[in-house]
């Protein structure tokens, strides 16, 4: 009898070990680059190309930098969370256009000359926010993802918080749902915002 | 005949400066440093198709980050500081040996761990199973005798 309670219980012990190990998600990589200050870059904006962005601009108050694209099917489902959520807009939310031609597995590259790469993503993500609303402050056309590269950018979308002093405070990985929201990204900002 | 020798490695050479987009192929062309490449990114996973490596994937993010590594080798980087572009980045997750630290102890050091428990539970099963076997062994008692002969009496007159 002791001795079948043992294996019992190290076999409940592997069960426990097993499901929460193939209950956690494997995309889900924590980044390095929370707590680190959020990576310079100065970036032509999407609505004004004449016009740059960097982080420092907004140095002195916390704002959400989301990386999009109009070909990326989750960023699809989170766009509407994201619509909602400026109409309340407690913090500025920067777009990160990341990669709008290349990152476009329908797109043949090989076809486009380099000098009509920049306006095609201009149109195209032009066009998109003004078919599906537009949620950012403004956004940054990261042409070639070498920006996402050095936010260690894998899966978009993707979402980092940024604090007033311009550290990263948190990533997350995926769509932003209404849960995660409310229950992780609303929280955070108010505590930073304090 | 020469003439059509030369026409066809003309082709061949064409063809191969087609294949690759202009940076990769003036890199290609310095072999050293395309087995850096190679080295650098087979220990390197790519984030997208997780179980490969940047070297193996055909993913986007693997060409894109094939691109840095080669604009790093090519600045004169070395090994180190490519892979601590690399870690910074996307974490020790993108080594496929991390480094043997507080979090990374139980990666690796648990298989050892394990085999051990397993090795010092199967000696305390055969010592116990030793001592139960030199049990039976043990001299009879005076009083095992003395039933046992009685048995063996009881057999015998039938």
């Amino acid at each position: 009898m002791n001795r079948y309670t043992w294996i019992l219980g190290a076999f409940a012990a592997l069960v426990v070990l097993l499901a929460v190990g193939l209950s956690r998600d494997p995309r889900d990589i924590p980044s390095p680059l929370v707590g680190k200050p959020a990576p310079a870059f100065r970036l032509m904006q999407l609505a004004e190309p004449d016009k740059t962005f960097g982080p420092e601009d907004l140095r002195g108050q916390p704002w959400l930098l989301n990386v999009w694209s109009t070909w990326c099917v989750s960023c699809r489902y989170e766009h509407p969370v994201l619509v909602e959520f400026a109409k309340k807009a407690p913090v500025p939310l920067i777009g990160l256009n990341y990669k709008e031609l290349r990152g476009d597995g329908e797109v043949d590259m090989s076809k486009i000359a380099a000098d009509q790469e920049q306006q095609l993503a201009l149109q195209r993500a032009g066009d998109w926010l003004r078919a599906h609303g537009n949620p950012y402050r403004l956004t940054v056309m990261d042409i070639d993802g070498r920006v996402g590269i050095d936010y260690g950018v894998y899966g978009v979308p993707e979402t980092y918080v940024i604090d007033k002093d311009g550290i990263i405070r948190m990533k997350h990985t995926g769509p932003i749902t209404p849960e995660v929201l409310s229950q992780k990204i609303l929280p955070l900002l108010a505590e930073l915002s304090r | 005949m020469i003439a059509r020798v030369l026409v066809f490695a003309l082709c061949l050479l064409t063809t191969a400066a087609h294949a690759s987009p202009a940076n990769e192929a003036a890199l290609a062309a310095d072999p050293v440093a395309e087995k850096r490449l190679q080295a650098l990114s087979k220990e390197l996973r790519c984030l997208v198709c997780q179980n490969e490596t940047i070297a193996d994937s055909n993913a986007d993010l693997a060409a894109d980050l094939r691109r840095e590594i080669r604009g790093m080798i090519h600045d004169g980087k070395t090994d180190a500081e490519i892979v601590d572009f690399m870690v910074a980045r996307y974490g020790d997750f993108v080594l496929y040996r991390p480094p043997v630290k507080g979090i990374t102890l139980l990666l690796w050091g648990g298989p050892a761990a394990l085999l051990l428990l397993g090795l010092i539970a199967l000696f305390a099963y055969l010592r116990r199973r030793a001592g139960r076997v030199g049990d039976v062994e043990r001299p009879l008692s005076t009083e095992e005798a003395g039933r046992l002969e009685a048995l063996l009496k009881e057999t015998d007159s039938k």
